[in-house]
C-alpha cells in the first residue's frame, strides 16, 4: 500500500482550509480506495480559465509593474547610497526621503489637473502617466523642515511615471466591460503596455542567463570554468575561476590577471591549505585536483602563505580604475584597497559584514567544489541553455534600474546646485532646497527610455542600446497584439551563428510555446510564453524572474483536486487562488520539475507521481492555440502559422473604429471560427475574429492553381469574402514658434470661392482643394482622387499642405478627422483615410496551418463545380498542398467544420484535446458528417459547371477557416517607365514609394556580360540611365566645361579650346572623377579616337 | 440510325427528336415560396447544365448600383453600406426597365430610384426609433431623383405610369444599426443587370441540379437477408408481404445513400446492392431571391437558350446545306 491512511489524512487536512467538502471527494482516505482504478477528474481544464481570470493573458508584465510601483520604488529612496543629499560646504545641511508615491493618472493643463483615461492619450498623443511624489524632511537654515503630503500624495512632485495599462494605479484596473466601453478602451485588450507621446509601447521580456548562480561551464580550450554573474543594487560584476595548466586561478575584471583561487581565500582569511581542503571536500579524488593550486601558490614568486602576504600579492595586481589626476581617497592603502574589492565587487551579491568574509569563503569553495565535480564527472557541467539558468527580466525589473538611476541623477544635481549654493557667503534668501527640485530629469528620462528603447544606466556604466527594445505595440490583428505581450527576446547576438541557444530545449516544456518563434535569424532566440506561464515576481525565498507553471499535486499518484472542488470552482465559490492557497495546486519552476513526477493524465498516474498536469494543451502559446488539431501538423507549419496568424486582418480590438493609428487593416465581415480551440475562447478570438470560413473544394482546376495560388469565386468575392479596409492617418501639428508666429491652416483661395466659378479640378502645385471643408480641412466622407490636399496648412507664409499619397486607381474616402491639443498644448490634425478593397489577383490569404497562397484566378461562379446539395465552393486548394506540408491538422479542421455546419454546433480541436475531450476525433466527426447524409471522408460528388458531367472523383470538401493577410497586391505593384532621378548621381530614384526604377543588378549584369550582349550592357546600364555628354581634353585628359562666352568647350588646366572632344559617359563616372580631382588624383581620359 | 454515338456520363448525346420526345418530361415535384425542385428526365448534362448557368448568371434582375449617400453618421462605412444595399434583392420585375448602358444618361426608363432619410432618436415612450435600420427603410421615388443636380438622373415623365412599385423583397434584412443622433441618408440608384457582372443581378440564390440517385438489388433478396437489410436501411427498404425486399424512393431516404454507398462497398453486400445515378434524370432545385418566380426563371433560361440556337443557326444560315439533303431535310434531322 504506497500511502497510510494517517498520512494521506492529514495531508488533506493540512492543505485545505475548506476541509468540509462532504463526502465525495475528499473522502479518499480508505488505502483499498487508492489501488482503485483512479477517476477521471473531468473538466480539470476548467482551472485554465479560472487561472486567466485570476492571472490574465500578461499578468506578469503587470505583477511586475505593481511591484516595482508599489514596493520597489519605496526601496530605493530607501536604499543607502539613495536616502540622503547631503552637502560638502555645509555639514548640517540633509534632504531626507522619507516616502514616495505614484499618484493616478491625470494631465496638468493651464494649472488645471484633469483625470486622463488611456484612449485619451492615444488620441491626442499624450503620454498616460501619473505624477511621482515624495515626502521630505530638510534642514532650512538652522530649522528642519518636515514636509508631508496627504490623501496618498507626497509633499513635493518629482516628476511623472507612465503607467501600465491595467496596472494597480491605472483607470481602467477593475472595471467592468461597460465601464471600460464609456472609457473608450476595448474590454479585450489585455493591457500591460505603455502610452508614450500617443504610441503604444510594450517593454518585451528579456531573457538573461541567471543572475547571482554558479554556472559551471567549458571554455574553448576544454577547461571548466565556473562563473558567476553578481548582480546587486549598486553593482553588476562577473567572476570566474578558471583552470589553467590544472591551477584554479580566479578571474575578474578588477585585477589585471587571473589569480590563484588559494591566494584569493588567503587574502579572505583560510591561511592553512588543510582548512582550504576541508571546505573544498577532502574526497581523496579531489587531492591531485587541487594540487597544482596548492603547489602554484607556494611557488609563486613571492610566496603567498599568510593573509597579510595574500593582500600584497592581490594590491600589486588590482586594476587601477581611477583616472590619473581624479580625486582619490587619502589615507587609504593599496592593501586596503584589495580587501575592499574583495568585500565589495568580487561575488558582489554576497554579503560581507565587517571584513566577515565566512559567507564569501563558503561561496567561493562551493564554487570550487563543483569545478572539481565537472573535472571528473562531465555530466556536472551545467547546460547555460538549461531553463533553469534562465531569468526573465520584466517591465518592472528595467523600470527600477532605470528610475534609480534617474533618481541618482536627480539627487546628484540635487547636491550639485546645494553645494554651489551654500559655498556662497551670502544669499538674497534663505536656501530651500524644496524649491530646487527639477522635475524633468525623471520625466523626461523615462519617456525617452520607454519610447526610443535605450536603456541608459550610468552607475553600471551600461549603454543597453536596442537591446532593451520598448516596440510599438503592432496593431495589425487582436492575436498580434496579445502575442506581443507575451515575447520573450534574448541577448544573444543575431547574427552569431550559434544552434544553442536557439533550440527547443527539453526544459521549456509548458514555459514557452514550441511552436511560436519567427523564421530567419531571430529563430529561437526570440520565443513566447506557453499560456499558463507564471512569472515569479515576488522577491522572497527566491528570485524573481523564475519562469514557473501551475501542477495540480497529487499525493502517492492520487490527485489533491476532485470534481468536488471542480464544483465549487464551476459555481464560482473558489477562485483558482483558492485552488493555490489550499495546496491543491502549486507553481512548480523549471529546476523543480526535476525532481517532480508529472502525469499528463489520470490514467498515467501511478503511486510515484508527485504532480497531474492541468491540461496539455497550455505547452502551446496564445498565437499557436489558434490553430486546431496543431499535434497532427508536421511541426514546421505551426510554427508558420504562428507568424502568419499575427498578419491575419481582421477585428483589432472593439474600439477600433474609434483608434486612429498609422495604418490599420480590418476585415468588413470577419467571422469566428467554426472548428475552435479552447485556447480560442479564453484569448477572446471567437470575439474578434481574424479570417472568415471558407468552402474550400481541394481540387486541381484550371491550371491556375500551381504553386499555392487558389482559384477564387466571382460571386463570393461579389457577396463579401475578404473584403477589407484599410485606414491611414494623415497628421499633422501646428507648432508654435519663438517669434510669436504659429503655424495655421486656412481655407485656400479656390476653395474660398464660390462653387459655380470653381477651378478646383486643374491640379495646382499646393495640391487639390475639392475635398477641403471651410476651416482647410478634409470633409469627413469626401472621396479623394490623386493629389488631394487634407489639410491646407501654412508655416509663415509658406504652404506645407498636408498631401494625400494615394496611388491612382485607389478610391480612397476621408473616413474621420480629429482636431485636439496635445501635452505641449500645441493643436494636432488627424485625418483618417479609408480604403475598402475586394480581393484580387495576388492577394495573399492562408489558413490556420501554414498553408498561404496567392489569389492565381477568380472565376465566375457559373464555371465553378457545384455538389449534390447546390453548394458551390468559394475557393479551390490544389491538393499538391497536402503531401509534401503533411498538414493533416487542415483536413480534420474541415472535416470538423463541415460536421460542425451540418450540426450547428461548433467544434473543437484543441491541441493534444482528445484525451480529455476538447477536441473531436476524426471518428465522431464522420459519423456526424454520416448522420447527415454526407460521405464518411468529408468528400462529396460535384459536378462541373462547365460541362455540367459529374466529376469522375469525388472531392474533399468543406468549410476551412482561411484569413487575408496584409500582402496586397495593391500595396506592392509597381512599374516605371521614365520618372525621377536622384540629383546626385542622376540615376533613377529607388523604390515603389518614390516611383522609382527597376534595378538591374549585378548577377543580372553578369548574366548579360557571360552572354556578351554588349548592346543590351550599354543601354542599360547607361543610356536607360545616367548618361552624360563631357567635353574632355584630347591633350591632357581633363574633363573640360562649356565656355558660355566663347560659345565653345574649353579645357580647364590648359585653357586651350582647340582640342575639345565629346563623349557620353555615366554621370557617376564624372562625379568619380571630380570627386578624385577634390582628394588631389587626377584622372585622366585617353581618348582612341577623336 | 446510331452508328457511332458519343458517349458522355454513359449516356448517348447524339440528339435524336423521336427519342427526345418519348423520353423527356418536366415533373415539378415542389415549389414553396421562391424555392421550386422539379425532375427533368431525358435530356442531356449539356443542355440541363447550359439553363443551369443561364439562370445564374445571364437572367437579369434589378438591383441598386450608385448609392447618393447625403449623410451617414452611422459605424458602417459608406462603402460597406452601399455593398451591403446593392445585394439587395428588389421587387421588381426586370422587364419594365432597359439596361443602362455605359455612359448613357440615367432616366426613368432605365433607373429605379430608392430612397432612406432616417435617424435614431428618442420615441414618446421611451424607447429608441431606428435603433436597426432594416430593408423597409427603402422608399420608392417615382418621380426621380430630389438631387438630380448631383446624381445626373433626371426623369421626363413619372414612373408610376408604366411600372408597379418598387420594394425590396425582405423587409427585414438589417443593413445597419445606429446609435442615438446618428443619421443615415442617402438615394440609391437601381440597374438592370446580369449574374455575370456582379452576383448581386442574379435571379437565385443558387440553382443547380443532381443525378437521381437509384438503390439497386442486384439480386432477388428475401427473408432473413431482406429483414437484415431492411434493419440497415430503415424505410428505404422494406420487406413486403411474400418476403422479399423493395426498393423504395430513395429521394424519401437521402440521408441512408451514403450507407448504401458504403454498403455496397462491403463484401458482404456488394453482391446485393448498388448505388446509381440515372444520368438523364436531372432534380433541378431553384432557390431565387424573389424578383422573379421561380419557374419564369427557368421559362426565361429555356427562351434564352432558344433564342442563342436560333443566333447559331442564322449565322449557319450563310452556308449552303449539303447538296443531296433538301435545307428542310436537314433541318429535321
Amino acid at each position: 500500500m504506497p500511502v497510510t491512511k494517517g498520512s494521506s489524512a492529514k495531508v488533506v487536512d493540512a492543505g485545505s482550509p475548506h476541509s468540509v467538502l462532504g463526502d465525495a471527494g475528499i473522502d479518499d482516505c480508505d488505502p483499498a480506495k487508492l489501488t482503485q482504478p483512479i477517476k477521471e477528474v473531468k473538466d480539470k481544464y476548467q482551472l485554465l480559465p479560472a487561472f486567466l481570470r485570476v492571472r490574465g493573458l500578461v499578468r506578469q508584465h503587470i505583477d511586475s509593474f505593481n511591484y516595482f510601483i508599489n514596493h520597489e520604488m519605496k526601496k530605493i529612496i530607501h536604499a543607502k547610497g539613495n536616502e540622503r543629499v547631503t552637502c560638502d560646504t555645509d555639514p548640517n545641511f540633509y534632504l531626507k526621503y522619507l516616502n514616495i508615491y505614484v499618484g493616478k493618472p491625470s494631465i496638468e493643463e493651464e494649472y488645471i489637473v484633469t483625470d486622463i483615461s488611456p484612449q485619451q492619450c492615444r488620441l491626442r498623443d499624450m503620454t498616460y502617466s501619473a505624477p511621482i511624489s515624495v515626502d521630505v524632511e530638510y534642514t532650512r537654515g538652522k530649522e528642519i523642515v518636515m514636509k508631508r503630503g496627504k490623501n496618498g500624495q507626497g509633499a513635493l512632485f518629482l516628476g511623472r511615471m507612465p503607467l501600465m495599462l491595467r496596472s494597480d494605479r491605472c483607470v481602467l484596473k477593475g472595471k467592468s466591460e461597460a465601464e471600460l466601453a464609456k472609457l473608450g478602451e476595448c474590454p479585450l485588450d489585455p493591457g500591460g503596455y505603455f502610452v508614450v507621446k500617443g504610441t503604444e509601447k510594450v517593454i518585451l521580456i528579456q531573457e538573461q542567463l541567471s543572475k547571482n548562480r554558479i554556472i559551471i561551464d567549458t571554455d574553448s580550450h576544454g577547461g571548466i570554468v565556473a562563473s558567476v554573474t553578481s548582480s546587486t543594487h549598486e553593482r553588476k560584476s562577473k567572476t570566474n575561476i578558471v583552470t589553467k595548466h590544472g591551477r584554479l586561478l580566479l578571474r575578474h575584471n578588477a585585477f589585471t590577471e587571473d589569480i590563484n583561487i588559494l591566494a584569493v581565500l588567503r587574502a579572505m582569511g583560510v591561511e592553512s591549505d588543510q582548512e582550504f581542503v576541508q571546505l573544498v571536500g577532502s574526497e581523496p579524488a579531489f587531492g591531485s585536483l587541487l594540487a597544482p593550486t596548492l603547489q602554484h601558490c607556494r611557488e609563486e614568486s613571492t610566496g603567498v602563505f599568510t593573509q597579510a602576504q595574500a593582500l600584497e600579492f592581490l594590491a600589486a595586481r588590482v586594476k587601477s580604475s581611477r583616472p590619473p589626476g581624479g580625486f582619490q581617497r587619502r589615507g587609504r592603502s593599496r592593501v586596503d584597497e584589495a580587501r575592499d574589492i574583495l568585500s565589495g565587487v568580487v561575488l558582489c551579491h554576497v554579503p560581507v559584514p565587517r571584513y566577515n568574509f565566512q559567507a564569501k569563503v563558503v561561496y567561493l569553495a562551493v564554487m570550487v567544489r563543483r569545478m572539481l565535480c565537472a573535472m571528473l564527472d562531465p555530466g556536472f557541467v551545467d547546460d547555460r541553455d538549461y531553463y533553469g539558468n534562465k531569468r526573465l527580466e520584466l517591465a518592472g525589473g528595467l523600470l527600477a534600474l532605470l528610475f534609480e538611476d534617474l533618481f541618482k541623477k536627480l539627487n546628484a544635481d540635487l547636491k550639485h546646485h546645494t553645494d554651489a549654493t551654500l559655498s556662497k557667503a551670502n544669499r538674497a534668501t534663505q536656501y530651500d532646497i524644496a524649491k530646487c527640485l527639477g522635475t524633468h530629469t525623471i520625466t523626461a528620462g523615462l519617456e525617452n527610455a520607454i519610447s526610443s528603447g535605450n536603456w541608459t544606466i550610468k552607475r553600471f556604466r551600461m549603454e543597453r542600446k536596442g537591446v532593451t527594445q520598448a516596440r510599438v505595440l503592432s496593431r495589425l490583428s487582436f492575436i498580434s497584439a496579445v502575442g506581443m505581450m507575451t515575447r520573450i527576446t534574448s541577448q544573444f547576438e543575431k547574427t552569431r551563428k550559434v544552434s544553442g541557444p536557439r533550440a527547443l530545449q527539453p526544459s521549456q516544456w509548458g514555459m514557452l510555446c514550441p511552436a511560436d518563434t519567427p523564421e530567419g535569424e531571430s529563430c529561437g532566440l526570440v520565443k513566447n510564453l506557453a499560456l499558463m506561464t507564471h512569472h515569479d515576481a515576488v522577491h522572497i525565498a527566491a528570485d524573481g524572474g523564475r519562469v514557473c507553471r501551475p501542477l495540480i499535486i497529487c499525493d502517492a499518484g492520487v490527485p489533491r483536486v476532485t470534481g468536488a472542488h471542480l464544483a465549487r470552482l464551476k459555481a464560482g465559490e473558489w477562485s483558482f487562488n483558492d485552488f493555490l492557497t489550499a495546496g491543491l495546486v502549486e507553481y512548480l519552476d523549471v529546476n523543480e520539475e526535476n525532481n517532480a513526477l508529472v502525469a499528463l493524465y489520470e490514467c498515467f498516474c501511478n503511486p510515484a507521481t508527485t504532480h497531474l498536469e492541468i491540461e496539455p494543451f497550455t505547452v502551446l502559446g496564445v498565437v499557436a492555440g489558434l490553430i486546431p488539431y496543431p499535434h497532427h501538423n508536421q511541426s514546421p507549419r505551426n510554427t508558420y502559422q504562428c507568424a502568419m496568424g499575427k498578419q491575419a486582418m481582421g477585428n483589432i480590438a472593439f474600439n477600433q473604429l474609434q483608434r486612429i493609428d498609422t495604418l490599420m487593416y480590418l476585415l468588413q465581415y470577419p467571422q469566428r471560427p467554426l472548428l475552435t480551440t479552447k485556447t480560442i475562447e479564453l484569448v477572446g478570438f471567437d470575439r474578434l475574429g481574424a479570417g472568415q470560413n471558407a468552402i474550400v473544394a481541394v481540387m486541381s482546376y484550371s491550371g491556375y492553381d500551381i504553386e499555392d495560388a487558389i482559384v477564387m469565386n466571382k460571386a463570393s468575392l461579389d457577396r463579401g469574402f475578404g473584403r477589407c479596409v484599410v485606414m491611414r492617418k494623415y497628421a499633422t501639428t501646428l507648432k508654435k514658434y519663438g517669434n510669436r508666429t504659429q503655424d495655421r491652416i486656412t481655407r485656400p483661395a479656390e476653395a474660398a470661392a464660390p462653387a459655380g466659378a470653381s477651378t478646383t479640378t486643374t491640379t495646382r502645385p499646393g495640391g487639390r482643394f475639392s475635398v477641403l471643408d471651410a476651416d482647410g480641412i478634409a470633409g469627413a466622407g469626401r472621396v479623394l482622387t490623386q493629389g488631394e490636399c487634407l489639410v491646407h496648412k501654412q508655416s509663415g507664409y509658406r504652404a506645407a499642405p498636408v498631401m494625400w499619397k494615394g496611388f491612382p486607381g485607389e478610391r480612397c474616402a476621408v473616413d474621420r478627422v480629429m482636431v485636439t491639443s496635445n501635452d505641449d498644448s500645441a493643436c494636432v490634425v488627424k485625418v483618417l483615410v479609408r480604403h475598402t478593397r475586394r480581393p484580387e489577383l495576388g492577394d495573399k490569404f492562408s489558413s490556420r496551418h501554414g498553408q498561404k497562397g496567392v489569389v492565381g484566378c477568380i472565376v465566375p461562379e457559373a464555371d465553378l463545380p457545384f455538389s449534390e446539395r447546390g453548394v458551390v465552393p468559394d475557393l479551390i486548394m490544389n491538393p499538391h498542398g497536402f503531401p509534401s506540408r503533411m498538414t493533416v491538422g487542415k483536413m480534420i479542421e474541415l472535416l470538423g467544420s463541415k460536421a460542425g455546419a451540418v450540426s450547428g454546433r461548433l467544434h473543437y480541436g484543441t491541441a493534444f484535446g482528445e484525451g480529455s475531450g476538447l477536441a473531436d476525433r476524426v471518428d465522431a466527426l464522420s459519423a456526424e458528417l454520416v448522420a447527415a447524409g454526407f460521405s464518411y471522408s468529408g468528400k462529396d460528388l460535384l459536378h462541373s459547371g462547365i460541362t455540367g458531367e459529374a466529376l469522375e472523383a469525388y472531392v474533399f470538401m468543406g468549410p476551412v477557416y482561411y484569413q487575408k493577410l496584409k500582402h496586397m497586391v495593391m500595396d506592392k505593384m509597381h512599374a516605371r517607365a521614365r520618372g525621377p532621378r536622384v540629383v546626385l548621381t542622376r540615376q533613377p530614384t529607388e523604390g515603389r514609394s518614390r516611383d522609382g526604377g527597376l534595378r538591374l543588378g549585378e548577377m543580372e549584369r553578369d548574366c548579360l556580360i557571360g552572354y556578351g550582349a554588349s548592346a543590351l550592357l550599354l543601354e542599360r546600364l547607361m543610356i536607360s540611365s545616367d548618361q552624360f555628354e563631357v567635353h574632355v581634353c584630347t591633350h591632357c585628359g581633363l574633363l573640360g566645361y562649356w565656355d558660355a562666352a566663347a560659345r565653345r568647350a574649353r579645357c580647364p588646366g590648359t585653357g586651350r579650346a582647340d582640342a575639345m572632344a565629346t563623349m557620353k559617359l555615366p554621370y557617376a563616372a564624372k562625379l568619380l572623377f571630380q570627386e578624385m580631382q577634390a582628394m588631389n588624383i587626377v584622372p585622366r581620359l585617353v581618348l582612341a579616337e577623336a | 440510325m446510331t452508328d457511332v454515338e458519343f458517349m458522355a456520363s454513359d449516356v448517348p448525346n447524339i440528339f435524336d427528336m423521336a427519342r427526345f420526345k418519348k423520353g423527356f418530361s418536366i415533373d415539378i415535384t415542389r415549389y414553396e415560396g421562391n424555392d421550386m425542385t422539379f425532375h427533368m428526365k431525358g435530356i442531356s448534362c449539356a443542355v440541363a447544365n447550359s439553363l443551369r448557368r443561364i439562370m445564374l448568371a445571364e437572367t437579369p434582375t434589378v438591383a441598386i448600383e450608385h448609392v447618393f449617400i447625403l449623410n451617414n453618421t452611422s459605424l458602417i462605412s459608406d462603402e460597406m453600406l452601399s455593398h451591403r444595399l446593392g445585394l439587395l434583392p428588389l421587387n421588381l420585375h426586370p422587364r419594365y426597365l432597359k439596361y443602362r448602358l455605359d455612359g448613357e444618361p440615367a432616366t426613368e426608363l432605365n433607373t429605379v430610384i430608392l430612397k432612406m432619410k432616417l435617424s435614431c432618436h428618442y420615441q414618446p415612450d421611451g424607447t429608441l426609433k431606428n435603433e436597426k435600420v432594416y430593408a423597409e427603410a427603402l422608399k420608392w421615388l417615382p418621380h426621380g431623383s430630389e438631387i438630380p443636380d448631383e446624381t445626373g438622373c433626371k426623369f421626363v415623365r413619372p414612373q408610376v405610369k408604366f411600372m408597379p412599385g418598387v420594394d425590396p423583397v425582405n423587409a427585414d434584412i438589417l443593413l445597419a444599426k445606429l446609435r442615438l443622433g446618428q443619421q443615415i441618408e442617402l438615394e440609391a440608384h437601381c440597374v438592370k443587370g446580369v449574374g455575370e457582372e456582379h452576383a448581386k443581378w442574379s435571379p437565385v440564390a443558387t440553382a443547380w441540379y443532381r443525378f437521381m440517385p437509384e438503390v439497386v438489388l442486384l439480386q432477388p433478396v428475401k427473408d432473413e437477408l431482406a429483414k437484415e437489410l431492411a434493419g440497415e436501411l430503415p424505410g428505404l427498404i422494406t420487406v413486403d408481404s411474400d418476403g422479399s425486399a423493395v426498393v423504395n424512393d430513395p429521394l424519401e431516404h437521402d440521408v441512408l445513400l451514403e450507407k448504401v454507398r458504403a454498403m455496397s462497398g462491403e463484401p458482404k453486400w456488394q453482391d446485393v446492392l448498388q448505388l446509381r445515378k440515372v444520368k438523364d434524370h436531372f432534380i433541378f432545385t431553384i432557390e431565387s431571391t424573389g424578383a422573379w418566380r421561380p419557374h419564369e426563371i427557368f421559362e426565361y433560361a429555356v427562351k434564352l437558350m432558344m433564342a442563342k440556337c436560333d443566333k447559331v443557326l442564322e449565322g449557319l444560315q450563310k452556308y449552303p446545306p449539303p447538296s443531296d439533303l433538301g435545307a428542310e431535310e436537314w433541318m429535321e434531322d
